[in-house]
């Protein structure tokens, strides 16, 4: 029988969907997680857009309208204790708090994996040198180890980044390895290297493909820690420096008003708990569609 | 069993000495001289190193380094430089602090953690799962120095119910068990526990919901055991691991409670990690920490064998 006749009578071969397209048609099934992800879009293109929606100049205050309550006409959200219009600051400020937040899980994603995946490939010394290593950073608690260095290197942007990058490559190393070293020994990395596929072949095509689900998941459930951690900098005077809008920092300045405008106090931290919320439902949900034996 | 406890007693050793690296190596990586606080900025070359000498800045790295843990061995950290008062008597008054108000956060974050938990566990997938789960992200992923300063402006500015700052009446630092002292510790630690609340509960309902679909309970409803009874069995299975995490948690409050006692002024290691930074104080930041590290290191260590000693089916190699 020729192939087109056993198609006729199989009817139309329809290729079986992809993992990606599965785990996305779980997901979107997920209420909270579609409206979390929706939350998180929101922000993103507000701070992409900040230029074009705020109202006014975040950077421009004016001693005459200090603290003014949110509900003031032109300022619906107040003004903040130089009188710069409170709206545009938290617009503004998403990109730097989201940037400050979601950036450090990035870098450390890409080097936490690089030496996960190195000394659970290679095992061996390596293996023991380098996760001895990150063993002694796991003896700090993340908070202490964040303000330590960045106390130490002093305050700024590059400097939090650095700080918090630190922190989130051993969590991202350790998974990694693990995950590696269990790949590894499975039949078909061994099929692989009997039929002549060089280590770096193995590393991009085997244990890639199976370690970057799992590493990439666990990252997205980091950014929820460094967004409070990274505003956290900035509200103890380390990590953005003022005038820059920033929702930490901005929380940090504006506690002297603590007993007289409450109200607009709490605005930057409602901000940082929105997003970070978000993004822990967001990988709760993206978890649950990826756990697909269930 | 004893065995397995002494090699875990030898395996934190080297923990321990990469710890005390990390913490001296801070030191020098920060940027600037490390004499900044004290020197004048018309100070002449003579008397920096004068400075230099006297606080041993001068020497190589590795005797500063051997130098410092041998002191650290004997309970000495140095002088502050700010202050010139010892740093070890400076840190061991503050982690007391710290280390109160973590310990009645973590009380408070096990017990509502544990009832939440165990209530979204058995009611798994109904209402009350999901509004108690729901309780739980929120208790990880509030910022909790902003949880902190909206309790400030419900109950001291608003209600005026409990004081905003101090650990005690007329900013006194000597604690005492009565409400005079307690009222104040009242905020800070509810603020801190709902971190350990927000993730005991998660660790809880994903135990007791494992545990419940497992056969042997099955088996022991069908043997005709109270609900009650039934019950404690998941209790005696959940026990070890929840203790753990609580463990695990006191470490990470006893370190991360900067952000709260700064919110607070509650005057523990955070205070002193502040003023460390910002009067670049370096031997009082690296004393604080050095500490701090050093009983996270040791909680996991008593943590990993009473967890060992709780439940033998634990092989650990």
């Amino acid at each position: 029988m020729l192939l087109a006749d056993k198609q006729a009578t199989l009817g139309p071969i329809t290729r079986s969907p992809g993992y990606w397209t599965t785990v996305w048609r779980r997901f979107r099934r997920d209420p909270v997680a579609m409206f979390a992800l929706l939350v998180i879009l929101a922000i993103i293109v507000v701070a992409i857009l900040a230029p074009y929606i705020a109202p006014q100049d975040p950077y421009k205050g004016m001693s005459l309208r200090r603290l003014k309550p949110p509900g003031t006409p032109g300022f619906i959200l107040g003004t903040d204790e130089l009188g710069r219009d409170m709206l545009s600051r938290l617009i503004y400020g998403a990109r730097l708090s989201l940037f400050m937040g979601v950036t450090p899980v990035i870098f450390a994603l890409v080097i936490g994996s690089v030496i996960g995946i190195v000394a659970g490939y290679v095992g061996g010394w390596l293996n023991t040198v380098l996760m001895r290593t990150i063993d002694v950073f796991f003896a700090f608690p993340s908070v202490l180890l964040a303000i330590a260095l960045s106390g130490a290197l002093g305050a700024g942007i590059t400097n939090g980044l650095v700080s918090l990058t630190v922190v989130f490559v051993p969590p991202i190393a350790r998974v990694a390895e693990s995950v590696t070293t269990s790949v590894r020994t499975r039949d078909f990395v061994e099929a692989a290297r009997a039929s002549g596929a060089s280590a770096l072949t193995i590393i991009r095509v085997q244990v890639l493909g199976n370690v970057l689900g799992p590493i990439f998941v666990y990252a997205m459930s980091l950014i929820a820690v460094s967004m409070i951690l990274a505003s956290g900098l900035s509200f103890l005077g380390l990590g953005v420096k003022p005038p820059e809008p920033e929702w930490g920092l901005m929380l940090n300045t504006l506690r002297t008003a603590i007993y007289t405008q409450p109200l607009l106090c709490a605005l930057p931290g409602l901000m940082i708990f929105v997003t970070s919320i978000s993004f822990n439902l967001l990988t709760d949900g993206l978890r649950s569609a990826m756990d697909i034996k269930a | 069993m004893l065995i397995y406890i002494a090699k875990r007693i030898v395996y934190t050793l080297p923990i321990m000495l990469g710890v005390t690296l990390v913490c001296f190596a801070l030191v020098h990586l920060a940027p600037g001289d490390p004499l900044i606080a004290v020197l004048p900025p018309d100070a002449s070359e003579q008397m920096k190193q004068q400075l230099m000498v006297l606080y041993g800045f001068d020497r190589p790295y590795h005797e500063q380094f051997l130098r410092w843990i041998w002191r650290a061995v004997q309970g000495d950290l140095g002088g502050s430089i700010a202050t010139n008062r010892p740093v070890a008597t400076e840190v061991f008054k503050a982690v007391g602090n710290t280390l109160m108000l973590s310990a009645v956060a973590t009380f408070i974050g096990f017990a509502l953690g544990t009832f939440f938990g165990f209530v979204a566990g058995y009611f798994r997938d109904t209402v009350i799962d999901k509004s108690a789960s729901f309780l739980s992200v929120v208790g990880v992923s509030v910022p909790h120095y902003w949880l902190g300063m909206v309790l400030v402006i419900i109950f001291s500015a608003t209600l005026g119910w409990l004081p905003a700052t101090g650990a005690g009446p007329g900013g006194s630092d000597a604690w005492a068990w009565d409400w005079a002292h307690v009222r104040h510790i009242v905020l800070p630690a509810i603020t801190m526990s709902v971190i350990p609340m927000g993730i005991i509960a998660r660790t809880v309902r994903a135990l007791v919901a494992e545990i419940l679909s497992q056969e042997f309970i099955a088996g022991l409803r069908a043997k005709g055991l109270s609900e009650f009874g039934v019950f404690k069995h998941v209790v005696k299975n959940t026990a070890p691991t929840a203790l753990a995490v609580m463990g695990i948690q006191l470490g990470y409050l006893l370190g991360g409670s900067i952000l709260i006692e700064t919110v607070f002024s509650w005057p523990g290691t955070g205070g002193l990690l502040n003023a460390a930074i910002f009067q670049r104080d370096l031997p009082l930041l690296q004393g604080t920490i050095l500490v701090l590290a050093m009983f996270f290191v040791i909680l996991n260590l008593i943590v990993d064998v009473v967890q060992t000693l709780l439940d033998p089916r634990i092989q650990r190699s």
